[in-house]
């Protein structure tokens, strides 16, 4: 055995480890074994690393490696730490670029450190994976950046139209191939700073055109790109482990966009070119019919008289931070023994799954929360429905109305049961820019105002109609 | 359509004259509905007796008492003797049940006089009218009390018990059909602690079975699935497999309830004499289907018999009529909600739309001119058969997402497979095995994250960001080995990639910890 075939054995039981974890988080009961094999399979891969790396590393160098890593650790243990539930996605996002940014910097050492046996064509194909692994990094770089900023609403979440956007983003991967060759016969640093550029700049147009509503997408595909990007990085290195692990995770990446794009009936392709064509321009300004309102008091004795009641929330829940007074709410209805149950579309939030999290934030037991399609069926046999925060994943245009924009999409029927309560600021179109035809039905009332407050108006509703009983209680003592 | 009045219309509302009848058209709380709706109501004295509704509750809920047949239009809950159907006046609605397609005679006589009428059990099953459907709401009461009426006949315990006298097993029941009323006495016989059976042509039920805490029997046959609500006329080797099931089960179960019935045919014969035959001693049967002939052998309407060997059929034909209070508030507000349908002002003027296919599929005599029977409704979207399960048909017109035709994908696999085969054979021998790696890795990780729980999602992201963080693999390997500018930027990546790793499996943590069940 030498230093070199241990790290081997090492690199092939790391990359078990991570197959094991990412198979883990397939089901709760599982989950948390999950990610202690994740972290075993990372210790394996960086102890062999750093054993490998210590043949022929100076004393600084160890040294180094101890600074940036204590320094990363730091970090990233405080950020996890203090991140709110509602900020999972900008931290995510966040994430993606960190990677992007290390597989770019891997990627630019590859050229500046070359191995002196490399010849003929494998030098050439060293030098086609260092142009491929910069620019992936770099577009996961400033893509992920830009999401963070629509994300956490430092920059507006509207789509970047500029004039033909779509030459631009064909015309850099044109460029990409052309530099390509180009450093493939002549290497230069100029090519590769020029390819940098415009990676840069492809990532961040290639996010800064998508919508808010769409970043459900977005993230998981820059999950993917990332991915992709460690995987560049081991084919520079001729390092399987790396391309074990990049290739997991850019194809968990693919399939969640793969899982969003099939939740909004809408091609990959036209998701990442960017937007529904121009939103709110093409709202239906003619309402059409009245909405009827209801009140905070009226919606808790609906509640109390229910047998049975689905909460759909939206990202307009996220946004109120609404999800522990929902939590207190599903609570105290179950106490009362009213069935009820969380419908979740799949692109609702910002982030895959980012309803779940807000809920188990707030204690809501996760066998209640159920998909769209475990759902779906049950909506006609409902009491009460409570629409909090969402909008087009509720739109029944999408089943009804061939000529909507959102036409075919898959929505939840909230429509089909007994009472529907549309939680609401006010009557504006959703995301989509498409005006919601529920809102006319009649069985639907809206109730306007910030969710958070109107939730809590409605949960001291329910004391009170507990009230009387007890004070009758207190009489017959 | 009636001339514009200015005054509202009449509703009248006459005792039911059809013997051991008990209900009642409207109620005191739907009166007073009706007469939101704009209308004057009119009640026959003593209408409500059998039901306990007193005169004096429908006068306070705003209505006279009178002659209900001098009204513009008529609520009943049967169809009108002759003698009745004379009564009404010229240009008169009548609302009731009717059943048009088993009384064609009565149909006929109604349609010689200028009149309308809707049959209340001729609405469509489309979910829009789901709250006029009358024939949902009685077979909902009717279900539970068939239960009631099995366990008052059995004199045994529904329920299972250990007590200190010994050891009672819970009675067994078979429900054969899981209709509304199936499915009501699925309910109501679980909830008294019965081991409840149930068997339905329609394999889509199961669920709804399974979800009252039923076991759903299949009967292993190709059968069609119900495009019009209801189930249909089986095909012959379903048939002989289902006779195979009810022997079977009769010398298993203790209480067998029937709901089988096809619109406007006979009931099926479901369980044959000698199936009654070998049923233990003191087993009950609940015909709900005896009015129409009945599902069991030796069933006589309205009556229960004692057969031979001790077995009581049950064939009573009023089973809603046996809870009337209740019977005539859902019947009554089926009423009230067909009675909105044609009120569109609300002013209390009957307007009849025959464009709307819930009233064109209702009405059975248009003044005077038959219409029945209406054009037909088709209602569910049903699923192809074998085929995988679609959550909605999407419009033709919708662009993407249609379906590909099955030459297509394979060719779009062949030259995949084609592209794939030319990049690997002439690639350098060095760069093959990381290929074979690579390609091996993309599809391990597709079959691994392809059934991740949606709830998981996020955390799954965060571990797969971590897990990317292994990117600092690359940069170990290069600090400290080159020049100063590589080192620097070594070090960045190292630094960049540890916050991933430490940062994303501790939030993964974080986040998983949360996640409990209830």
């Amino acid at each position: 055995m030498t230093t070199d075939t241990a790290a081997q054995a090492a690199y092939v039981v790391a990359a078990l480890l991570f197959i094991l974890s990412l198979a883990g988080l397939s089901q709760h009961k599982t989950s948390r074994s999950g990610v202690v094999w994740g972290i075993a399979g990372m210790v394996v891969a960086l102890a062999a690393t750093v054993g490998l790396a210590s043949r022929s590393i100076t004393a600084t160098g160890l040294v180094l490696i101890a600074v940036a890593t204590a320094a990363g650790a730091g970090i990233g243990l405080w950020r996890a730490r203090v991140v709110e539930m509602t900020g999972m996605p900008e931290l995510i996002a966040i994430m993606h670029s960190l990677v992007g940014l290390a597989a770019a910097f891997v990627g630019w050492n590859g050229y500046l450190d070359v191995d002196a046996e490399l010849s003929g064509s494998l030098l050439a194909i060293h030098h086609a994976e260092v142009f491929i692994g910069v620019f992936i990094g770099a577009v996961t770089f400033t893509g992920s950046v830009v999401a963070y900023l629509k994300l956490s609403a430092r920059i507006n979440s509207r789509p970047l139209t500029l004039p033909g956007k779509h030459v631009l983003n064909i015309g850099a991967l044109v460029a990409f191939v052309g530099l390509t060759a180009a450093f493939v016969v002549r290497p230069g640093m100029g090519l590769l700073i020029a390819v940098t550029v415009i990676a840069l700049a492809l990532g961040a147009h290639l996010v800064a055109s998508i919508g808010g509503g769409d970043m459900p997408v977005v993230v998981s595909m820059l999950n993917s790109y990332s991915g992709w990007a460690a995987a560049a990085s081991g084919f520079l290195l001729a390092n399987n482990l790396l391309i074990v692990t990049g290739a997991l995770v850019g194809s968990s990446g693919a399939y969640l966009s793969y899982i969003m794009c099939k939740a909004m009936n809408r091609s990959f392709i036209s998701v990442i070119a960017g937007g529904f064509g121009t939103p709110a321009a093409a709202a239906d300004e003619d309402e059409q019919g009245e909405h009827r309102e209801i009140n905070a008091e009226e919606t808790a004795e609906l509640l109390g008289n229910a047998t049975s009641v689905i909460i759909t929330p939206g990202y307009g829940m996220a946004v109120a931070q609404a999800q522990y007074p929902v939590a207190e709410l599903a609570r105290k209805l179950r106490e009362r023994g009213v069935e009820v149950r969380f419908g979740i579309h799949p692109v609702a939030g910002r982030l895959p799954g980012h309803m779940n999290v807000l809920l188990a934030e707030a204690n809501v037991p996760y066998d209640i929360v159920l998909e769209m399609d475990e759902i779906n069926d049950d909506f006609a046999a409902t009491s009460v429905v409570l629409v909090i925060g969402a909008n087009d994943t509720v739109n029944p245009a999408a089943t009804d109305n061939p000529s909507s924009p959102i036409a075919g999409m898959p929505v939840l029927h909230v429509w089909e049961a007994a009472n529907v309560i549309v939680f609401k600021r006010s009557m504006a179109a959703g995301y989509a820019g498409v005006q919601n035809p529920l809102f006319f039905r009649e069985n639907t009332q809206m109730l306007f105002g910030d969710a958070k407050q109107r939730v809590e108006d409605i949960l001291r509703g329910l004391d009170a109609l507990d009230a009387p009983v007890r004070e009758m209680a207190g009489t017959s003592r | 359509m009636v001339p514009a009045e200015p005054q509202p219309q009449r509703i009248g509302i006459p005792a039911e004259s059809t013997a051991g009848e008990t209900r009642v058209a409207a109620t005191p709380a739907t009166v007073g509905r009706l007469v939101a709706l704009g209308y004057d109501v009119v009640v026959e004295p003593g209408a409500g007796a059998s039901s306990r509704f007193s005169d004096a509750a429908y006068q306070e809920a705003g209505a006279e008492l009178g002659d209900p047949w001098q009204a513009e239009i008529v609520l009943k809950v049967n169809g009108p003797s002759s003698e009745e159907a004379g009564r009404l006046r010229e240009g008169a609605t009548l609302i009731a049940l009717i059943s048009p397609a088993l009384n064609p005679e009565l149909v006929e006589e109604l349609a010689r006089r200028p009149i309308t009428v809707l049959a209340m059990d001729a609405v469509p099953r489309i979910s829009r009218a789901q709250s006029l459907d009358v024939l949902s709401s009685m077979a909902n009461i009717a279900g539970y009390r068939a239960v009631v009426e099995a366990a008052h006949a059995f004199g045994r315990f529904f329920t299972g018990q250990v007590t200190a006298a010994g050891k009672v097993p819970p009675a067994k029941v078979l429900v054969a059909g899981a209709g509304v009323a199936g499915l009501a006495a699925i309910g109501a016989a679980r909830s008294l602690g019965a081991v409840v059976r149930a068997t339905d042509p329609r394999p889509e039920v199961a669920e709804q079975v399974r979800s009252l805490g039923g076991e759903f029997l299949t009967v292993t046959a190709e059968q069609e699935v119900s495009t019009d609500g209801y189930a249909k006329a089986t095909s012959e080797d379903y048939n002989r497999l289902a006779a195979q099931l009810y022997a079977e089960q009769a010398a298993d179960v203790d209480i067998i309830i029937t709901t089988a019935l096809i619109p406007g045919r006979p009931a099926p014969r479901l369980i044959t004499a000698e199936d009654v035959a070998r049923m233990k001693a003191g087993s009950v049967i609940v015909d709900m289907a005896a009015a129409q002939g009945g599902n069991v052998e030796g069933t006589v309407a309205g009556k229960a018999v004692v057969t031979d060997n001790d077995v009581t059929i049950i064939g009573y034909t009023d089973l809603p009529g046996r809870l009337p209070a209740q019977a005539s508030q859902l019947y009554g507000t089926n009423i009230v909600n067909l009675m909105k349908l044609l009120t569109p002002g609300k002013d209390g003027r009957l307007v009849l739309d025959f464009d709307d296919v819930v009233q064109r599929s209702m009405t059975v005599v248009r003044e005077g001119e038959k219409t029945w029977p209406p054009p037909p409704v088709q209602v569910s979207a049903a699923p192809a058969p074998g085929g995988a399960k679609e959550p909605d048909p999407v419009p033709a017109e919708t662009p993407a997402k249609t379906a590909r035709p099955a030459w297509s994908s394979y060719a779009l696999v062949a030259a995949g497979a084609l592209a794939l085969f030319l990049v690997t054979a002439f690639s350098p021998s060095e760069l093959l095995g990381h290929f074979t790696v690579f390609v091996l890795a993309i599809v391990i990780g597709f079959y691994v994250i392809g059934n991740v729980h949606h709830a998981l999602h996020t955390p799954l992201m965060s571990v797969t960001n971590a897990i990317s963080g292994i990117v600092v693999v690359g940069a170990l390997l290069q600090i400290g080995q080159g020049d100063t500018a590589v080192t620097v930027l070594s070090f960045a990546a190292i630094l960049l990639a540890s916050i991933n790793i430490f940062g994303g499996f501790a939030v993964t943590r974080r986040m998983l910890g949360m996640f409990s069940k209830g």
